[in-house]
């Protein structure tokens, strides 16, 4: 008997040949965000703003036409001397870099490569004003995922028609067949450990269409 | 009456050395055979809570600890106004995941195969770590990153590696961040698996598990085959459970989702070792399957006055199970009642309910602890030579079953009492007995037994009517 059977015939053995019907879910409870935090589309942006923050991550809000600077102002305040970016980021957010050579994400960097850079920028598929959460699926502006893994500061360009409510509606928009990456503040050592993986810091701007 | 007011019993407070008592009335003969004979012993939940209580910093810092995250967990909880509709679609979803896990298990081993991974069946935790050994010789040059976790523990996988002459790297380890950059085969945990994508999700604060998942060339992941549930829209409930139960976040720091292979993004091989180690055997248990439910956020622990007190390692002195309350039921599910360390976790606790209160998915701790408690019981019925506690109770079941019988045994018993009384309190009973007083004192019975004072009195009650 191959483990596969024998696990399996245990699991049939143990619920028996009388089972009872399918377990009904009581769904009743709330798929978006109520109440004076979600009033108007305002104020699910300035929740996302608010939570962010109290997870220590820096955020700012621009105007569409500002993004470019506020993103070279952003990396000069890093110092940035070389970024990588996912090879489809909007052309626009980067164009008023001054100094910075931006990378963009190929085959050929490698791990070591992607250590050595100073920053990444990308965008994301979705982000959850309640939890102060960005989500990352390999979509647009996104790429892979050590993009966003090894280098030590990455910053995040949220569009305010990107932002929902509640943790139902981000899942409800997202696909469960592509990886994702749900990023809620930088990522936080255990006392006692190592030094955490994931950028230490995170930046994020809030796009205001 | 404890002692506890005045007394010295260091295990006092609020009854637990009680606890130990009756705790100690499981005592069988086994562990001390295997003493003697120089074999290690798993410590029964009594003897290793006497060792932990005797370490006073340890106690202050675990009451801290625990204090600190009882107030997390609640701050984060009461923020969402709709929590116990969220428990119950939790436990729900839970159940409907367990009562067809055969149909939900191999729905997911499907996805996992449609997107490029394979899924590998583990009957206990050797055939895990044959199974996991085999996958990381055949895809690494020898070296392999881990991402700790509860189910990497319960099935001894890191030791077992280096054991077998791999080089292990801790991903959380002080080097693990850049070790694991150079690792080509990496092995994690998994806190979710949703059957009909194929997705493993995989919730954490400090992404070295995140690491494992991405930077590698081959992944293996292990995951209890409990932890899977039927559909994606699940996560959108349990995604607000077990942080919040948990760590007390909003939401986890880093959550990381995927399903098999991409090409171009994260490992090229993923493999899924779905493990049972007793989760079938649990499941077998009408009553006892609740259990399954469990979610790993800890949160009976942080509420529980005996964990409190004496930490985990009491509940799980191998280090290889699960811990506090939900471990007191869990353990003796998977294994059995048959020995003395699993047998003794049932009593371990004071059945105060506050795990129950705050388990997101509603998991009946204290119910599942009594059911146990009656199975340790049933298990000792039968035994040639009966527990010194069936002794006593199948004692006084003869004496109470007799009026007369009853009569004079609570004449004589009075009279004895008396004379072990000093105060009108007896601070020790004699033998075996002398167990039940470690924490508390018995009040001596009165000089005349209610039944004579009754006969004496009815009388002259009749003649001044």
């Amino acid at each position: 008997m191959s483990g596969r059977d024998e696990v399996l015939a245990g699991v049939r053995g143990a619920l028996g040949e009388r089972r009872r019907a399918d377990v009904a879910v009581p769904r009743g409870y709330l798929t978006r965000l109520t109440g004076p935090d979600a009033a108007s589309r305002a104020d699910v942006v300035a929740l996302f703003t608010e939570r962010v923050a109290a997870l220590g991550v820096a955020v700012r809000h621009v105007g569409g036409d500002e993004l470019a600077t506020a993103v070279a102002a952003v990396l000069w305040g890093w110092e940035a001397k070389r970024i990588v970016v996912p090879a489809d980021l909007p052309y626009g957010w980067l164009a008023d870099l001054d100094g910075v050579r931006a990378l963009a994400d190929s085959t050929v960097l490698d791990v070591p490569a992607l250590a050595a850079v100073d920053g990444v920028v990308t965008g994301c598929a979705a982000a959850v004003a309640q939890t102060g959460t960005v989500v990352l699926d390999g979509g647009r502006a996104q790429g892979r995922r050590a993009l966003t893994l090894v280098p030590d500061r990455h910053l995040c360009v949220v569009h305010a028609d990107q932002i929902v409510g509640s943790v139902p509606e981000a899942v409800r928009r997202l696909d469960p067949d592509v990886p994702q990456a749900w990023i809620s503040g930088p990522p936080v050592a255990t006392p006692g450990d190592g030094p955490p993986h994931g950028p230490r810091t995170l930046e994020m701007l809030v796009v205001e269409d | 009456m404890t002692s506890a007011a005045g007394g010295p019993d260091p295990h006092a407070g609020f009854g637990i050395g009680a606890l130990l008592g009756l705790v100690n009335g499981q005592q069988g003969s086994a562990a001390r055979r295997r003493r003697a004979e120089g074999k290690p012993v798993v410590p029964r939940f009594a003897e290793a809570a006497r060792e932990a209580l005797a370490d006073a910093g340890a106690r202050h810092e675990l009451a801290e600890s625990a204090a600190a995250a009882r107030e997390r967990t609640a701050a984060a909880v009461s923020e969402l106004p709709d929590w116990e509709a969220l428990r119950a679609a939790g436990a729900a979803i839970r159940d409907r995941a367990l009562l067809d896990l055969d149909v939900h298990l191999e729905t997911f081993e499907q996805a996992v195969a449609d997107a490029g991974g394979t899924v590998h069946w583990a009957r206990d935790a050797s055939a895990a770590r044959r199974i996991v050994a085999s996958l990381v010789r055949d895809a690494g040059d020898g070296e392999v990153a881990v991402a700790d976790g509860p189910v990497l523990r319960e099935t001894g996988l890191a030791g077992s590696l280096a054991a077998r002459g791999l080089a292990v790297l801790d991903a959380s380890g002080p080097e693990g961040r850049d070790r694991v950059r150079a690792a080509r085969v990496a092995v994690t945990g998994a806190d979710f698996l949703v059957a009909d994508s194929g997705t493993v999700l995989l919730l954490e604060a400090d992404g070295a598990a995140r690491a494992c998942l991405t930077l590698p060339e081959t992944l293996v992941c292990v995951a209890g085959l409990d932890r899977v549930v039927p559909e994606w829209e699940d996560m959108e409930v349990l995604l607000q459970l077990l942080p919040r139960a948990g760590r007390g976040d909003r939401l986890s720091p880093q959550v990381s989702a995927w399903s098999g292979a991409v090409p171009g993004d994260g490992p090229g091989e993923v493999h899924v070792v779905l493990v049972d180690n007793g989760r079938a055997r649990i499941l077998a248990d009408e009553v006892g399957r609740e259990a399954l439910r469990c979610i790993g956020c800890g949160a009976c622990s942080a509420v529980c006055p005996v964990y409190e007190r004496v930490g985990e390692r009491p509940f799980d002195p191998r280090g290889t199970g699960r811990s506090g309350p939900i471990g007191a039921v869990w353990t003796p599910l998977a294994r059995g009642v048959d020995r003395a360390p699993e047998a003794s976790l049932p009593f371990a606790s004071t059945l105060c309910g506050a795990c129950a209160d705050v388990c997101p998915v509603k998991i009946d701790i204290p119910g599942l602890l009594v059911h146990l408690r009656g199975e340790v019981v049933d298990a000792r019925r039968h035994r040639p030579v009966p527990t010194p506690e069936l002794a006593v109770m199948r004692g006084v079941a003869w004496t109470m079953a007799d009026a007369r019988r009853f009569e004079t045994a609570t004449g004589s018993g009075a009279r004895w009492a008396r004379l072990l009384s000093r105060g009108g309190r007896i601070r020790r009973l004699p033998g075996l007995l002398g167990r039940w007083t470690e924490a508390r004192d018995l009040t001596a019975p009165p000089a005349e037994p209610f039944r004579a004072w009754w006969r004496r009195r009815a009388p002259s009650r009749r003649s001044t009517k």
